[in-house]
């Protein structure tokens, strides 16, 4: 039993903080908010040179081998800055999904090129009438004479019109015009039948709506071979959310640092506000937050490689809690900047926007404490 | 970083587990699981205390020659845990994990030698005399005083939710000896032998139908100055030691976890028409489940840091907090399992020795009791109000 942080972790965490504060500042987050790509390129380039990248991807596929604990790390910093590289899509959520599903030779063409910042991909699962059950899944791919022809449509893509390989779940349509098994397809970026309509992401970092037409694949743009990619695709999004709520911890962080100088440096009624009993309540309900989804995402994190039923309550008790956490935290730092607080000209709108998204991705507070109680057994999924 | 526990300390567990269940009886888990109030009534709470003495494992955070087992602190979670898990009694606080580290940090050689093996031992005990009527939270403006005559203090004042203080033949108290220019100054810390004259003690009834609390009143209580820990005048000091391990002594996810465990086999128990079945109930199981879930994690951070030698900090104040309002939430969510039963009341004590067949299945009759007493959680050992301003003060430097 050890929680602390090994030499390597502490060095790791020191200087994904220190690059954080140095490069992403209020002025470089106004600059991004417009650029059609929502991140740096050069910046993309940067994290491939420290190696951040290659982090939790196997050594034999030219990564560093690093775990859920140091993508956390990573993660909390990013928060911090409010970070809209395509961390997670691409490393977090790709590169996990092509490791757990992919035949050797397609993680061998994929994994050291995402480590080294060559390529970047998106996920794209969630559907309109699913909402976030990742079992329930229409798009449909149809087995054709030299591969695959997929239709159906997905939302919340994060950062899909930046990818250059996109990800998509599809339930492959037996021959009969039952639904078979869940499967993942490599699409590459402007694959005809393919369209993306791009957004501007809330709290930054852009997301895009997907419609397949009749997309025609090669046969092995299927990802692995054949397996019902379910299990994977929970695995995945159960460490996905694990790295997230590790990014909402480093947003809370900043929003409950902001906030207490805030409120140090107000004056009203002759004193600083900070002077009041109901203020310093609150805010000790604010730090007291933070901790327990400080708890929660550590204790995610740890739990990463767990069996299915005990990473999937771990990771839907932290994606639960600090959900809750997240908008209490929030909402205060508004509330405690007042009027200021709702406009564009603090930072805290932003954090503000990217904890809402937290809460939002995935399921929020009540989706994962029903699932949390589904894999308890005290309710039925 | 892991969360495991290494080779030898599963040992360690595997010999707690084996020790618990040789020793503990099933009339002592009947009379625990039985007790709604905080503490085991000194008959079961001492029996228990004598059997972990008997293993030399009557003081856990003592350190070893005073009679402690020179635990790690991953033993000493281990222990806290495996106790939690089989139930056993709640042995009262007062003597082991309050006065003890004090009359350790504090006490003369004599006092040392006189005390601390009658409290390992279970032949005392001891009760706290902190509170009085006008002084709650504002505990340094406490007013009973002790005056000095000859070799004797004489006590006048009253001391008010006095734990166990109708069983006890100790008091630790602390007393205003003289009057400084803080209100924290001029206060000492005395052991009373419970038997002096002019002490008396009046019940108080809880809402939940327990005596677990009283009011002492001193009327002319001579006491030995011998029996003053530390300097006079200074008792503000150790006092707050004392409250330090009051907040930190908390290992105290595992006992919730026990807790939330109990009131979901009543839920999916056909004693309550399985509660368990309303999903309102099933998700408030889970968010409780949760919320203990990161107080644990929050503990074995603090673990962590005391192993590697580092200072936790405040957290304790964090800890403090949390602890009472999820115990708090799982007392309540067992009202509501229990749902119309609950409209039963037993006023007979002990719950384990009633006279009579109760009106309501057995298991069922702590579990008001425990909702209604456990609005103190967020009361005793500073309120939660107090604690918030702690944190301010000492984790956000406000």
């Amino acid at each position: 039993m050890d929680l602390t942080l090994s030499d390597e972790q502490r060095l790791l965490r020191e200087s994904a903080d220190r690059f954080v504060a140095e490069t992403f500042t209020s002025d470089h987050r106004k600059k991004t908010a417009n650029d059609p790509l929502g991140y740096s390129s050069a910046i993309w380039k940067q994290f491939a040179e420290l190696g951040w990248l290659a982090l939790p991807i196997s050594e034999a596929h030219g990564g560093l081998g690093g775990g859920a604990i140091e993508v956390g790390l990573l993660m909390e910093a990013f928060g911090r800055g409010l970070v809209s590289e395509p961390f997670l899509s691409t490393v977090v959520i790709g590169a996990a999904l092509v490791a757990e599903c992919g035949t050797e030779a397609q993680q061998q063409a994929i994994l050291p090129k995402v480590a080294e910042g060559a390529l970047t991909l998106a996920f794209a699962h969630s559907e309109r009438a699913a909402r976030f059950d990742l079992a329930h899944v229409d798009t449909t791919a149809t087995k054709t004479a030299d591969g695959w022809r997929l239709s159906g449509s997905k939302i919340a893509v994060l950062d899909g019109a930046a990818a250059n390989q996109i990800i998509v779940s599809a339930r492959i349509a037996n021959a009969n015009g039952a639904s078979g098994k869940l499967a993942l397809f490599l699409v590459p970026a402007g694959t005809s039948g393919l369209t993306l309509r791009d957004y501007a992401r809330l709290g930054g970092g852009r997301g895009c709506n997907l419609d397949l037409r009749n997309v025609q694949l090669p046969a092995d743009a299927l990802l692995g071979d054949g397996q019902d990619a379910l299990p994977a695709i929970e695995t995945v999004v159960d460490r996905a959310m694990a790295a997230l709520g590790a990014e909402a911890v480093g947003i809370m962080q900043t929003l409950l640092d902001t906030t207490l100088e805030y409120t140090k440096i107000r004056k009203q009624f002759g004193r600083p506000l900070s002077a009041n009993q109901v203020i310093r309540h609150r805010l000790a309900d604010v730090a007291m937050q933070v901790d327990e989804a400080r708890s929660m995402a550590l204790r995610a994190a740890l739990m990463a490689n767990a069996e299915p039923v005990a990473r999937g309550r771990a990771a839907s008790g932290a994606k639960a809690k600090i959900g809750k956490c997240a908008r209490f935290v929030a909402e205060q730092a508004v509330q405690l900047h007042g009027a200021m607080g709702v406009t564009e000209e603090l930072d805290i709108g932003a954090y503000f926007k990217r904890l809402l998204t937290f809460d939002t991705l995935f399921g929020g507070s009540a989706h994962h404490y029903r699932r949390h109680a589904a894999l308890s057994g005290r309710v039925h999924a | 970083m892991d969360l495991t526990f290494s080779a030898a300390e599963r040992a360690f567990e595997q010999e707690v587990r084996d020790y618990i269940a040789s020793s503990l009886t099933p009339e002592m888990k009947r009379a625990t699981a039985l007790t709604p109030s905080v503490f085991s009534d000194p008959d079961i709470g001492m029996a228990w205390q004598r059997a972990l003495h008997k293993k030399g494992w009557g003081a856990p955070g003592w350190p070893v020659e005073h009679g402690g087992p020179d635990w790690t602190p991953a033993q000493r979670w281990i222990f806290e845990a495996e106790c939690a898990r089989a139930g056993v009694p709640n042995v009262n606080v007062m003597g082991v994990k309050m006065v003890g580290p004090v009359i350790i940090g504090f006490g003369s050689p004599e006092q040392q030698n006189f005390y601390l093996p009658r409290i390992l031992s279970g032949e005392d005990y001891w009760c706290q005399g902190y509170s009085e009527p006008g002084s709650g939270s504002d505990l340094s403006s406490l007013k009973t005083r002790a005056v000095r005559d000859g070799d004797d203090y004489i006590i006048n004042g009253t001391k008010i939710w006095t734990t166990h203080a109708h069983h006890a033949n100790r008091m630790f108290a602390l007393v205003r000896t003289s009057d400084g220019a803080r209100q924290q100054d001029g206060i000492s810390f005395i052991l009373i032998d419970m038997k002096t004259p002019g002490i008396t003690t009046r019940p108080i009834l809880t809402i939940g139908g327990d005596h677990e609390v009283n009011q002492v009143f001193f009327d002319d209580v001579r006491v030995p100055v011998a029996n003053r820990v530390g300097e006079e005048g200074k008792g503000w000091t150790y006092g707050k030691y004392l409250l330090e391990f009051e907040r930190g002594s908390g290992i105290a996810s595992a006992k919730l976890r026990e807790a939330l465990k109990t009131i979901a086999d009543l839920a999916e128990s056909d004693v309550t028409g399985r509660a368990i079945d309303d999903p309102d109930i099933a998700i408030r199981m889970s968010e409780a489940e949760v919320d203990i879930d990161a107080l644990e994690m929050t503990e074995l951070r603090v673990l962590s840091a005391l192993q590697t030698g580092q200072n936790p900090g405040a957290v304790s104040s964090l800890i403090k907090l949390r602890v009472s309002e999820i115990r708090q939430a799982v007392t309540r969510l067992g009202v509501d399992v229990i749902g119309q039963d609950g409209l039963a009341v037993e006023a007979a004590r002990p719950f384990y020795r009633l006279n009579h067949e109760p009106a309501i299945p057995e298991e069922l009759l702590p579990v008001v009791p425990e909702y209604l007493n456990g609005r103190a959680y967020t009361i005793f050992g500073g309120s939660s109000e107090i604690q918030r301003d702690i944190i301010a003060k000492m984790v956000l430097g406000l």
